[in-house]
């Protein structure tokens, strides 16, 4: 069983990242043939990271669109990234100082996640033009992230797994040696829709997260008059 | 009260959300492009009988060509932020009208052909098979968006559901499905240099009349000079400028703006159109075809600045698009930014105190102003981001003494589309037209009855036009739409200019 989800990690972890990296090339290498900039728009490099920052950190569009949303939809991200920094100590030995500090509001961001995820899936549920636009998949997101929570706050506050046993297993792992996992349901459950997750992410909506950064009405400098912008086949076009 | 055949909305205090109710304008599709229309533009004359692989094989090219198309299909998450931000959702409650339905029109697709989970597991993720159905929704509902970008302001990831309209206009052309409006203009400006066919003779006799119009008024000798070489500015402005009320009325502030500054100027048969419908059918060819004229006849006249007029999408072409599609214009004077919008040359002669102005020339209206969507979410003016916002305020307030906004709401970024632009300014789609201003006629409505407006300004042809005909549809007038500079028209002194009591008699003259 140890071996099983030995393989089945490192099977999710070579989706994840190869599959990512395929779309950030294709991403990358796809070209944006015109400045295209929702205005008003920042005129300076320096400007675009900071609207990027402001999108990425506080969701500044989401804001503006829909408030119930955005409270649920940041509540969720920003406390899944405290999750994701707690759980870091899982991977890292000896675990560093500020992942230390941070492991009593990792759970408290266990319980905040949880809430979120709920608000969104409800939403999606009764707001009529939400239930409108969502397919099968759409809630199974949901209800994933959701098992997640709920399997790892179990973990904590109803049925203890060893941990040291579990992150004796993952740093083993990273050295590509295989250890012992206690098999226990929570841990299983929690693990397994992991896992699924990881191999999932990159032929999912899940692309959002890089999709974000090479939006070109996000990311472009509104300076067409001053630059001349080209994309290489359209530069072919004038030869 | 113009006549409809179908249901105008009533104008309440808000425009309130709607319940969706599928299907309501699946009936509503614009007249089909002939092959008279297509050929010119490079596309097949009528659907062509494999449609269903080039249209697959369009999109590929498309998704490698446009990272915009690629990054918009991959990254919907279905948050719904932006369905209830499209003005014709609002007024129709249709779903395939939401920003997100319509790209979903297209998404599904996409995702059936294109993913993993839409070619395995394709209803979980609700991937579709393009089927004739789909592509006559295609039709009829990327027809029935007008490429404004309110989404895109809403959007988590800056999806621009313009962008996903452009290209599933542009696989619906390279079928040979396009739509006869957009596609009949283009060939026009491609053979006579402007969307409304109009021969350089007749503009020449419309300029000639305006000379005199303007003498007549006021006196001074105002030239409207065509094809001049030499002059220092080339003002390339719509074709309605030249002679729809009240576009017409914005060309003579232009012309009385530049004699004012002593600066020569010329228009340009060639390039006597600013409009440039390549942009609304997403064919970067055609939109690049459009633009080079404006560069030859800079080159042929020799000037040294390039002005553009009052246009909304226009302006999204000149000051986004141009430099990339016809520069660079190296040619021309550094000193200036290539191209100028009519209120940066405006307001920068203001700034200079070289403008004089009677601004209660203007007292018999109170104004507001509508900002276009194209100079709102897609252009800058002046070198500051929200320019595009202060500049033609500035300009109206120079010239007027009553001014007010309207709901903030709907103003600046969030400005709603006045329903007819993107290529959808067309009778055969009069129903949308007209069910799409309602969020701009409920704003209006407030501001005349709370703030006392009288008129409205907007800087977009294809705006004046719209409201000129819609208007009416919600119980008042179509002279309510007025152009910026008609208004800096009426209130500029120009040096020379007959006294006061001279203008008495000018009344009786009345309208042709």
């Amino acid at each position: 069983m140890s071996t099983v989800y030995a393989l089945l990690f490192i099977v999710a972890t070579l989706v994840l990242v190869i599959g990512l990296a395929r779309k950030i090339v294709q991403y990358a290498k796809t070209p944006a043939p015109l400045k295209i900039a929702t205005t008003p728009a920042p005129v300076t490099q320096a400007g675009v990271v900071m609207r990027m920052f402001r999108e990425v950190v506080f969701f500044e569009s989401l804001f503006k669109g829909t408030k119930w949303t955005w409270i649920f939809a940041w509540l969720f991200h920003m406390a899944l990234f405290v999750v994701l920094l707690r759980h870091l100590r899982y991977f890292t030995d000896p675990v560093w100082l500020p992942i230390e500090l941070i492991q009593p509001f990792g759970v408290y961001a266990g319980f905040a996640m949880l809430a979120g995820l709920a608000g969104l899936l409800v939403r999606r549920i009764f707001v009529d033009r939400v239930r409108y636009i969502s397919a099968p998949s759409d809630y199974l997101w949901l209800l994933v992230l959701i098992f997640i929570g709920i399997s790892g706050l179990m973990m904590k506050f109803v049925a203890h797994t060893d941990i040291v046993m579990v992150k004796q297993f993952f740093t083993g792992l990273m050295g590509f040696s295989i250890g012992t996992l206690p098999i226990d349901f929570p841990l299983v459950v929690h693990l397994t829709l992991v896992a699924l997750l990881m191999i999932l992410f990159p032929f999912s909506k899940l692309l959002h997260v890089p999709g974000i950064f090479f939006s070109p009405s996000r990311n472009q400098v509104d300076n067409p008059r001053e630059k001349r912008h080209l994309a290489p086949w359209a530069k072919a076009m004038e030869e | 009260m113009a006549k409809a055949n179908f249901d105008v909305p009533e104008l309440k205090e808000y425009v309130d959300v709607p319940e969706l109710v599928e299907g309501t304008m699946a009936h509503l599709s614009p007249f089909i492009a002939k092959p008279d229309h297509n050929i010119p533009l490079g596309f097949p004359g009528e659907l062509v009988e494999d449609w269903h692989d080039k249209a697959l094989e369009k999109l590929d090219d498309l998704r490698s060509r446009y990272r915009s198309l690629q990054v918009y299909l991959d990254a919907c998450v279905k948050c719904g932020a932006c369905t209830d931000k499209c003005h014709y959702y609002l007024s129709t409650k249709d779903p395939k009208n939401m920003p997100v339905g319509r790209q979903d029109l297209l998404r599904k697709v996409y995702r059936r052909y294109n993913t993993f989970a839409g070619k395995y597991f394709p209803w979980l993720v609700g991937a579709e098979d393009l089927t004739r159905e789909t592509l006559d929704d295609w039709y009829s509902y990327y027809h029935q968006c007008s490429q404004c970008r309110r989404c895109s302001v809403f959007c988590p990831y800056g999806i621009d559901t313009a962008e996903i309209s452009m290209a599933a206009r542009e696989i619906l052309d390279s079928v040979g499905y396009g739509q006869k409006y957009c596609n009949e203009i283009i060939a026009k400006v491609h053979e006579k240099g402007n969307n409304l066919g109009l021969p350089g003779p007749a503009i020449l006799d419309t300029l000639e009349g305006l000379e005199e119009d303007v003498e007549e008024e006021t006196g001074v000798v105002v030239k409207f000079p065509l094809d001049v070489k030499g002059a220092d500015i080339l003002l390339v402005t719509p074709s309605a400028d030249f002679f729809a009320e009240p576009h017409v009325d914005g060309l003579i502030g232009y012309g009385k703006v530049f004699h004012e500054a002593g600066i020569s100027w010329t228009l340009s048969t060639t390039a006597s159109e600013a409009g440039n419908f390549g942009m609304f059918i997403g064919s970067y060819e055609n939109m690049r075809k459009v633009a080079m004229r404006i560069r030859t006849a800079a080159l042929e006249l020799g000037v040294k600045r390039i002005v553009f007029g009052e246009c909304g999408h226009a302006w999204r072409v000149a000051y986004a698009f141009l430099n990339t599609l016809a520069g660079p214009f190296d040619f021309l004077d550094p000193k200036y930014p290539v191209p100028q919008h009519i209120c940066e040359f405006t307001y920068d002669l203001i700034q200079q105190g070289k403008l004089n102005f009677d601004k209660s020339a203007n007292d018999d209206m109170t104004l507001t102003f509508h900002d276009s969507c194209n100079v709102a979410r897609a252009t800058r003016m002046g070198d500051k981001p929200g320019g595009q916002f202060d500049i033609p305020r500035a300009v109206i307030k120079a010239v007027c003494n009553n001014y007010v906004d309207m709901d903030h709401e709907t103003i600046g970024e969030k400005t709603f589309c006045c329903g007819g632009g993107g290529g959808l300014l067309t009778d055969d789609l009069m129903e949308i037209r007209v069910k799409g201003a309602l969020p701009r006629m409920t704003a209006l409505q407030n501001a005349i009855k709370e703030e006392g407006v009288t008129h409205m300004a907007a800087i977009c042809a294809i705006c004046k036009s719209q409201f000129t005909k819609v208007l009416p549809y919600y119980g008042m007038d179509m002279d309510q739409i007025v152009s910026v500079h008609q208004l800096v028209s009426n209130a500029i002194i120009l040096t020379g200019q007959n006294t006061d009591e001279d203008d008495a008699d000018d009344e009786s003259d009345g309208d042709e």
